[in-house]
């Protein structure tokens, strides 16, 4: 095994084809499969936490934030993990983020302009 | 010789970045403002329609809540596909694949059931404000899945072919990142359509 080859955990040919040396000296290291499995755990727990919210009368105040801040966790959770923006490049990132002020920025022009948020 | 061609095909360009995958995160912004204007849309009615079936008479959220656990398992096996492919182990990337794929398909039975239910119960694409901007937003989605399914399909059949090694690890993670796009879709989804109370017009 080279040391590149240790230094990552990949197949050469695939560190080459994976992009891992991301230009500038930049080394990409990708979660081994435990890591991954740890993510998707916490995930599940999550989900579950989620759906065990919906039904506790108790707490119906705190549903809808409570339930923006697990989707906010579980959504960042896969964007940084499985999809790799916490260890590829922060072009990638940017990119991404872009869209989604994009997305979030048109969301809010259409609730303020019909007035979704004083009803 | 030929690791070093494709080394230096990636840093040929202008960012030092496989354009391909700068392509992919590009198309997945674009992808981030169609489902806004989607999920803006249905929160926008939401509530606005003055004939049933309203969103309680007909969600069953721990049937959703199974879909969703098996979306996330999907992504899980897709990660561990390109993990095993980037290690060289072609034979275990295979067996991840079709996993994810036989999720997937999962995933797009329970969503087809799901809206044969609802038609059952007479909410159909013009019944009101909620089943127009909910179908449109959801099969929007179900699409989007069932397109990641032909391409996990597709990977597969090279696989078998003996096209798909540990070089090609790059394409499996660009099919990777778009099948992930269409998971945290769904946790929006889930989220602001299923499980956000919508109480119905008194």
């Amino acid at each position: 095994m080279s040391e590149a080859e240790r230094s990552t955990g990949l197949a050469p040919q695939a560190e080459a084809a994976t992009g891992s040396h991301q230009g500038s000296g930049h080394v990409a290291r990708h979660p081994s499969p435990k890591e991954y499995v740890r993510i998707a755990i916490i995930l599940a727990i999550i989900t579950a936490a989620e759906v065990a919210i919906y039904y506790i009368e108790a707490i119906e105040g705190l549903l809808i934030p409570l339930l923006f801040l697990f989707a906010l966790v579980k959504f960042a959770l896969v964007v940084l993990w499985f999809m790799h923006l916490k260890f590829d490049s922060r072009t990638y990132a940017r990119f991404f983020m872009m869209g989604l002020a994009g997305a979030i920025t048109l969301f809010l022009i259409v609730l303020l302009t019909f007035r979704v948020f004083a009803r | 010789m030929e690791i070093h061609a494709q080394e230096s095909e990636h840093l040929a360009t202008s960012t030092g970045l496989p354009n391909i995958k700068l392509a992919m995160w590009l198309f997945l912004a674009s992808d981030c403002m169609l489902f806004g204007a989607l999920i803006s849309t249905y929160v926008l009615y939401r509530g606005a329609s003055v004939v049933g079936p309203y969103p309680n008479d007909v969600f069953d959220i721990p049937y959703t809540s199974v879909s969703s656990f098996v979306l996330l398992a999907s992504s899980l096996t897709m990660v561990l596909a390109l993990a095993a492919l980037q290690r060289g182990d072609v034979g275990r990337s295979r067996v991840w694949l079709l996993a994810t794929a036989l999720l997937g398909m999962t995933f797009v039975g329970g969503q087809v059931y799901e809206f044969t239910t609802f038609a059952h119960e007479e909410l159909t694409l013009t019944t009101n404000l909620f089943s127009t901007s909910f179908y449109v937003l959801t099969g929007f989605h179900g699409t989007h899945v069932a397109i990641g399914i032909l391409m996990l399909l597709t990977l597969l059949m090279f696989s078998f072919s003996g096209r798909l090694g540990p070089e090609k690890a790059e394409t499996v993670e660009m099919v990777g990142l778009y099948w992930h796009f269409v998971d945290i879709v769904w946790i929006v989804i889930f989220t602001v359509i299923y499980l956000i109370p919508t109480g119905n017009p008194a």
